[in-house]
C-alpha cells in the first residue's frame, strides 16, 4: 500500500492506482479530459499535470502509478502554470461558439476554462477549421470543437467493440473519424455523447432542443430492454427531451443503449390520451365512465373461464398485480405475462432470472449462450460481457444463430440438437466447461418461445448441472429476458391459475370461441388474426397492434409517467418515477384497472399507490427491497421431452424497433432505416 | 585530434568493400564467439566501464540502460530494437554505417543481444533509406549464411535473429515508444512512460531501443577493452562520435573524432572552416535541428560533449553541426524548423499538437518583423509552455530552437519589428 502526501495530506492507495485517484481519495480534485475510469488511459490531454518532487517535470497523474513517498502538489506554481498552459493550447483552436452549442452548460471544457484559464487570449492566428463528420443518424458532430482527447475512440474500440472510429492525420491536422465516412454500427454509440467532454459530439435528435438549465432532471429506469440500466429522465414542460444513463454499477455502469437513449421521441407521437369504444365497427372516442361502462357491461354475466388477460412486454408490476386481483375477484385464472409463449417456468425462480447477475459476469470463466443475441438483445450486457473477454481468460460458446458479438466465440452448432450433444457430453467445449471454476450459461427467449421451449429448458437445466454451474457460492444458470415486464409479471404471478389457461390456450379459445372476452395489457405482440371474434380491451400508451383490434381502449401511461416498479432480468426490482404526466385524458395503469373494479362492482382494496405496494409485497416479498436481487434457491423446473430440429432464432429482428415507444420513434426509424435496411440488403444479396 | 588507429567506423566514407569478406578483413566479427562466451555480465560490465552514452541524442549512458533488463525469465521474450530512423534535419551518421558499415551493426546487435538476453532483434529503419535497407539486408543475409546469426549464432550456442523492418517516413517514429507502436503495426504514437520499454516494450515485452551508432560500435569496445574507449574524451563523455557537419563550411562532411574535441578545432580541421572565415561565423547549431542555437561568441570555445554543450544551455543530440554564416537570415532558419515540428508533431497531446502550429505562425510573422514588441515574450512563454509538458520530447525539441532564437538573437527580433513598424508608418500611428 503506496503512502504518498498530496498537498501535504498524507493518503494510502491501493497497489496499482495512479497519482490521480491518490488525489481524489485526498478529496483533491484534478482537471482532466482524456482521463476516464472506464476507458484506458490515454494520458494525451495533459490537463492533469501535477508537480511531484524532485521530478524535473509535472507528471500527468492519470497515467503516473502512485509510487510509495511520493510527494504531490497540485496547486504549486509549476503545477499551475502547466494546466494554464494546456488550457489556453485547447482553446486556441476551439472555436467561441459556446452560445449556439448544445453542450453549453453541461461542458467540461467550459467549466474548466472559468476555473483555470486565462481570462483573455493571446492567439491572434486563424482558428482551424475541421469538416464535419456523418457518425450516422444519432451521433451529431461539430469537429471543429473537438480537443483530441479521443475517449470516443477508446470507448468504440474497447467497450462498444467494434473498429470504426480512429484518427488520421497528424499534428493540428489529426481528426477523429471513421476512416471511411460511414453511420458507426453500435448499439452503444450514443455513449460517445456523454464521454465527449466538449461538444464536438453531440445528440442529433436533441439537438437545439433544450439548454441543461432548462430541464427537470429525474432519476428513473429504462424499461425497453430487460436490463433496466439506471436512466435520468430530462424533461421540460410536460414533454420528455432527453434520456441519459445514470450510474448503477450492478447493472449499466454508466452505459445506455442507443434504444434507451434515443427511442424517448416516440413517447410524444402515436399516443392513446382519450378512451375510445368501438360503436359500428369503428374505434371512436368516449369518456372514460363510457368506456369503464361498456368493459362492465360486456363482462356482465359472462362465465368466468371465458374471460382472459394478456400482460405485455412493457406492464408495471403495480398493473399485473391489479389486474390478477381483479380476475382473481371474477374468478378467472385465465392470465399470462408470457405473450410471446416463452416455456418460463413459474414454479421456480431461479429458473426465469439472471441468477448470476450482471456484474456477476466478472467473476464467470466460461459462457454459453444459448439462442441468444445479447448485443441486440441486451446491448449493456453485452458490453459487460465484452468486459470481461477483455479481461482474459474467458471463453464463450454460442448455440444459435451465428453473428458478431464484438467477442470471440466459439460456435458449436444452430439448434436443440447442440444443446442435447453438449448435455450428453460429446462437444469438446463440454470439458472446457468441466474445467472451468466458474461457468455460466445465458438462456435467451429464441430458446424458450418455442413449441419445444420447456424441454429445452429442462434441457438447459441439465447442462447447468452437468457442468456444476449451480453450487452453493456460484449460480451460473442464466435466462436473458428482452421485456422488462417479464420477471415481475412472473414474481407477481400473473400466470394460468389453477387450471387456468396460458397464452397459447387463450388465442386458442380465441379462435374457437371458448375465450369471448380478452384483456391486454399492453400486450402489443400479439397477432391480432388470433384473437378470433373476442371482445378485446386493450390498455396502453401507444395506437400500436393492440389498440387497432381493441373494441375498447383505456390509455394508460408509458414508464415516464408513472410511478411503478419494474423486475429486470437479474431479478432486481426496481421503480420508475413519473417525470411527466400522463396526456390528455391518459392515466396511470394501475388507477385505470382499480376504476374498472369499482365499475364493475367488485372494488380492489387499495386507493393508493402505497397501498398497493404493500399488498404487492404480501403477493411476493421481493417487491419490498427496490434494488436488491433477492437470493434464489434451485428447484425443479422444466419438462423434459423431446427437442425439435429448428434451429434457435433471435425474437429480437430489429434491435431499433422492439416495442410500441420504439415503433412510434422517428429517431428509431431513421436507425432501422441505415442499420437494418441495409444490412438486410447486404443478406439479402449475399444469398442470391 | 583521434589518432586513425582509433577510428572505429574505418569505412565511413564507402572506399572499401562493405560486405562481409570485406568487414573481415576490416576486423569486424574477429573473435565474436569468444565475445558472446564471456558471457552477458561481462559485456555489460564493459560497456558500463567504457562510458559510452547513448548516440541517439539523449546521451543516457548505454550500459546502464541494458542493466534494466530482466535478468531472469517470467514467460515474456525480451527484445532488442535498434533505431535507424535517422530522421533529425542535419543528422546522416546513421545512413553512413548502415550503408558501408552494415556488418559492425550486425555484429554489434548480436553482442547487444547476448548482454541483454534477447534472442531477436529489431532495425527499424527510415522509409526513405532504401538502399542503405538493402545493403543491412544484404549483411544480415551474409551473417546468416555464414552462421553469425540465427541459431547457435557464431558457434557459441547462443540463439540470435536479427529482422529489418522499414517505416513509412515519419519523424516521431524515431521516438523510441512511437517506433514500439509502429513497429507494432500501430500508428506511430509516444507511448506514456512509466512504465518504460525495459519493462513493458514491444508486443508487453522487455525491450531496449538503441540507436545504430550505440551498436556499432559496441563490438569494438568488447575487443579493444572498455579503457581504452573511455581514455578518448572527457570523462563521462568518452568515446568516439561521428560528427554530421553541413551548412557554411568549406567542405561539409562526416567524420569520427573524439569526443569533447573543441567545436572550432572539428570545423577547421575537418570541414575546411567556415565559409569565408570564422569571423564570418553567425551561429551554429551543434547537435541537429532540436537543438537551441549557439551565438560565435560560444562556439569560439566550447567543447564537443554532452556536459560541455549542456552547460552553455544547447545539447550534443545527435552531434549534427549545422554552420550558419552571416549571409543566414537566423529567424527563417529556426521559422524552418519550426514548421518541420508542426508538421511531424503526431498531434497526440495538447502542447505540442497546438503549440508547434502557434509557435510556427508567430515565428513566420517574425521573419517579417511584423509583430509586437510583446510577443517575443509570449512566443517564449509559448515555448515554456510546450516544453516539458508532452509526453515525448518532440514538444521540447520543437521549443528549443525558438528559445535558442530568442536568447541569443534577441536584438535581431527587435529589429526587424521596429523595420517593418517604420516601414508601415500609418499602421503603427493606428
Amino acid at each position: 500500500m503506496p503512502k504518498l502526501t498530496i498537498n501535504g495530506q498524507a493518503v494510502e492507495v491501493p497497489p496499482g492506482a495512479t497519482v490521480l485517484q491518490a488525489c481524489e481519495s485526498a478529496g483533491v480534485e484534478v482537471p482532466r479530459f482524456c482521463y476516464h475510469e472506464r476507458l484506458s488511459i490515454a494520458g494525451n490531454c495533459r490537463m492533469c499535470l501535477v508537480e511531484q518532487e524532485k521530478a524535473p517535470k509535472p507528471i500527468a497523474s492519470c497515467a503516473m502509478p502512485a509510487a510509495d513517498g511520493m510527494v504531490i502538489h497540485t496547486d504549486s506554481p509549476m503545477a499551475r502554470k502547466a494546466r494554464k498552459g494546456v488550457m489556453e493550447f485547447l482553446l486556441i483552436n476551439h472555436p467561441l461558439d459556446c452560445p449556439i452549442c448544445d453542450q453549453g452548460g453541461e461542458c467540461d471544457l467550459q467549466d474548466q476554462a472559468m476555473a483555470y484559464g486565462f481570462d483573455r487570449g493571446r492567439y491572434d492566428e486563424n482558428k482551424r477549421a475541421v469538416p464535419d463528420k456523418d457518425f450516422g443518424p444519432l451521433v451529431k458532430t461539430s469537429m471543429n470543437r473537438c480537443i483530441h482527447c479521443t475517449r470516443c475512440i477508446r470507448f468504440i474500440t474497447e467497450v462498444a467493440g467494434i473498429e470504426e472510429l480512429g484518427a488520421t492525420f497528424r499534428g493540428e491536422h489529426m481528426e477523429v473519424t471513421t476512416y471511411v465516412e460511414k453511420a458507426l454500427s453500435s448499439e452503444l454509440s450514443g455513449n460517445i455523447i456523454d464521454l465527449c467532454p466538449v461538444g464536438a459530439l453531440t445528440s442529433k435528435p436533441y439537438a437545439f432542443s433544450a439548454r441543461p438549465w432548462e430541464l427537470r432532471k429525474v432519476e428513473s429506469v429504462d424499461v425497453l430492454d430487460a436490463v433496466g440500466a439506471a436512466i435520468r429522465v430530462d424533461v421540460r414542460g410536460g414533454e420528455v427531451l432527453r434520456v441519459l444513463p445514470r450510474l448503477n454499477e450492478a447493472v449499466n455502469e454508466e452505459w445506455l443503449a442507443d434504444k434507451s437513449r434515443f427511442a424517448c421521441d416516440g413517447l410524444r407521437r402515436q399516443r392513446l390520451d382519450r378512451p375510445y369504444v368501438r360503436r359500428d365497427g369503428k374505434l371512436q372516442p368516449a369518456t372514460w365512465p363510457e368506456a369503464l361502462a361498456a368493459v362492465a357491461a360486456r363482462l356482465d354475466g359472462v362465465q368466468a373461464d371465458r374471460i382472459a388477460a394478456l400482460a405485455g412486454d412493457l406492464a408495471c408490476v403495480e398493473s399485473m398485480v391489479a389486474l390478477k386481483d381483479l380476475f382473481a375477484a371474477i374468478g378467472s385464472g385465465n392470465i399470462d405475462c408470457r405473450q410471446d409463449g416463452a416455456a418460463l417456468d413459474p414454479r421456480t425462480r431461479a429458473s426465469y432470472v439472471f441468477n448470476t447477475t450482471i456484474a456477476g459476469i466478472e467473476q464467470a470463466d466460461a459462457c454459453l449462450l444459448i439462442g441468444t443475441n445479447p448485443r441486440w438483445e441486451a446491448p449493456v450486457l453485452n458490453a459487460r460481457l465484452r468486459k470481461r473477454f477483455l479481461a482474459g481468460g474467458f471463453r464463450v460458446a454460442l448455440i444459435g444463430q451465428q453473428t458478431d458479438l464484438t467477442y470471440r466465440y466459439d460456435y458449436l452448432g444452430a439448434g436443440p440438437q447442440t444443446l442435447a450433444d453438449l448435455a450428453s457430453g460429446k462437444l469438446a467445449f463440454g470439458d472446457l466447461l468441466r474445467l472451468a471454476k466458474r461457468p455460466m450459461l445465458i438462456l435467451g427467449q429464441g430458446a424458450l418461445a418455442r413449441p419445444d421451449g420447456a424441454a429445452i429448458l429442462a434441457l438447459a437445466r441439465e447442462v447447468a448441472e452437468k457442468f456444476n454451474m449451480v453450487r452453493e457460492d456460484w449460480n451460473g444458470f442464466n435466462v436473458l429476458h428482452t421485456a422488462a415486464a417479464r420477471v415481475g409479471g412472473m414474481d407477481a404471478g400473473f400466470v394460468p391459475g389453477h387450471g387456468g389457461r396460458g397464452t397459447a390456450e387463450i388465442l386458442q379459445g380465441a379462435q374457437n370461441g371458448t375465450v369471448e372476452f380478452v384483456y391486454l395489457l399492453g400486450a402489443d405482440e400479439i397477432d391480432p388474426d388470433l384473437l378470433g371474434k373476442a371482445f378485446v380491451v386493450y390498455q396502453g400508451h401507444h395506437g400500436d397492434e393492440g389498440a387497432h383490434r381493441a373494441d375498447v381502449v383505456l390509455p394508460g401511461a408509458a414508464y415516464t409517467e408513472k410511478n411503478a416498479t419494474y423486475v429486470n432480468t437479474e431479478g432486481r426490482p426496481q421503480q420508475a418515477r413519473l417525470a411527466v404526466f400522463p396526456p390528455g385524458e391518459a392515466r396511470e395503469d394501475w388507477k385505470i384497472i382499480r376504476a374498472l373494479s369499482e365499475a364493475m362492482g367488485k372494488r380492489l382494496p387499495y386507493d393508493n399507490l402505497a397501498q398497493l405496494r404493500r399488498r404487492m409485497e404480501s403477493v411476493n416479498p421481493i417487491f419490498a427491497a427496490p434494488g436488491q436481487v433477492a437470493p434464489v434457491s434451485w428447484g425443479a423446473f422444466g419438462t423434459s421431452g423431446p427437442v425439435q430440429a429448428a434451429p434457435f432464432a433471435t425474437l429480437v429482428s430489429n434491435y431499433y424497433m422492439t416495442d410500441p415507444i420504439s415503433r412510434a420513434s422517428e429517431t428509431m426509424a431513421k436507425c432501422t432505416a441505415t442499420f437494418i435496411a441495409r444490412t438486410g440488403d447486404a443478406k439479402a444479396g449475399a444469398a442470391e | 585530434m583521434l589518432r586513425d588507429q582509433d577510428r572505429i567506423f574505418t569505412n565511413l566514407y564507402g572506399i572499401h568493400d562493405w560486405k562481409l569478406a570485406g568487414a573481415r578483413k576490416r576486423g569486424d566479427w574477429d573473435g565474436t564467439k569468444e565475445l558472446i562466451l564471456k558471457g552477458r555480465d561481462w559485456i555489460v560490465t564493459q560497456v558500463k566501464d567504457s562510458g559510452l552514452r547513448g548516440r541517439g541524442g539523449a546521451g543516457f549512458p548505454t550500459g546502464m540502460k541494458w542493466s534494466f533488463m530482466p535478468k531472469t525469465f517470467d514467460g515474456r521474450p525480451s527484445y532488442l530494437v535498434i533505431n535507424a530512423d535517422e530522421s533529425e534535419p542535419g543528422t546522416c551518421k546513421d545512413r553512413d554505417i548502415l550503408r558501408w558499415d552494415p556488418h559492425k551493426l550486425v555484429e554489434g546487435a548480436l553482442l547487444a543481444g547476448v548482454g541483454m538476453g534477447c534472442h531477436a532483434g529489431y532495425i527499424y529503419i527510415r522509409g526513405e533509406f532504401y538502399n542503405e535497407a538493402s545493403h543491412i539486408q544484404q549483411a544480415i543475409d551474409e551473417a546468416y549464411a555464414a552462421g553469425l546469426l540465427g541459431k547457435n549464432a557464431c558457434g557459441a550456442g547462443w540463439d540470435f535473429d536479427l529482422y529489418l523492418h522499414r517505416g513509412a517516413g515519419a519523424y516521431i517514429c524515431g521516438e523510441e515508444t512511437a517506433l514500439l507502436e509502429s513497429l507494432e503495426g500501430k500508428k506511430g504514437q509516444p507511448r506514456l512512460k512509466p512504465p518504460f520499454p525495459a519493462a513493458v516494450g514491444l508486443y508487453g515485452c522487455p525491450t531496449t531501443v538503441n540507436n545504430v551508432e550505440t551498436i556499432a560500435v559496441v563490438p569494438t569496445i568488447l575487443r579493444r577493452g572498455a579503457p581504452w574507449f573511455a581514455s578518448i574524451g572527457r570523462p563521462k563523455n568518452s568515446g568516439t562520435k561521428l560528427f554530421c557537419i553541413s551548412g557554411h563550411v568549406e567542405r561539409p562532411c562526416n567524420v569520427e573524432e573524439s569526443m569533447s574535441i573543441p567545436l572550432k578545432e572539428l570545423i577547421e580541421r575537418h570541414a575546411g572552416g567556415v565559409r569565408g572565415g570564422w569571423d564570418n561565423l553567425l551561429g551554429i547549431i551543434p547537435g541537429g535541428s532540436s537543438v537551441p542555437v549557439l551565438p560565435r561568441s560560444i562556439c569560439d570555445t566550447v567543447l564537443m560533449d554532452f556536459d560541455a554543450l549542456r552547460e552553455v544551455r544547447s545539447g550534443l543530440g545527435t552531434a549534427a553541426v549545422i554552420v550558419m554564416d552571416k549571409s543566414t537570415d537566423i529567424v527563417k532558419a529556426i521559422s524552418r524548423l519550426s514548421k518541420f515540428y508542426m508538421h511531424e508533431s503526431c498531434g497526440q497531446c495538447t502542447p505540442c499538437r497546438e503549440g508547434t502550429g502557434w509557435m510556427w505562425r508567430v515565428m513566420e510573422r517574425m521573419v517579417k518583423g511584423q509583430a509586437d514588441l510583446e510577443e517575443i515574450d509570449v512566443l517564449e512563454e509559448v515555448t515554456r509552455q510546450v516544453e516539458g509538458h508532452t509526453i515525448c520530447a518532440l514538444g521540447d525539441a520543437a521549443a528549443w530552437p525558438i528559445q535558442g532564437l530568442i536568447r541569443h538573437f534577441r536584438p535581431e527580433l527587435e529589429k526587424r519589428i521596429a523595420a517593418y513598424k517604420a516601414s508601415r508608418p500609418r499602421q503603427a500611428a493606428e
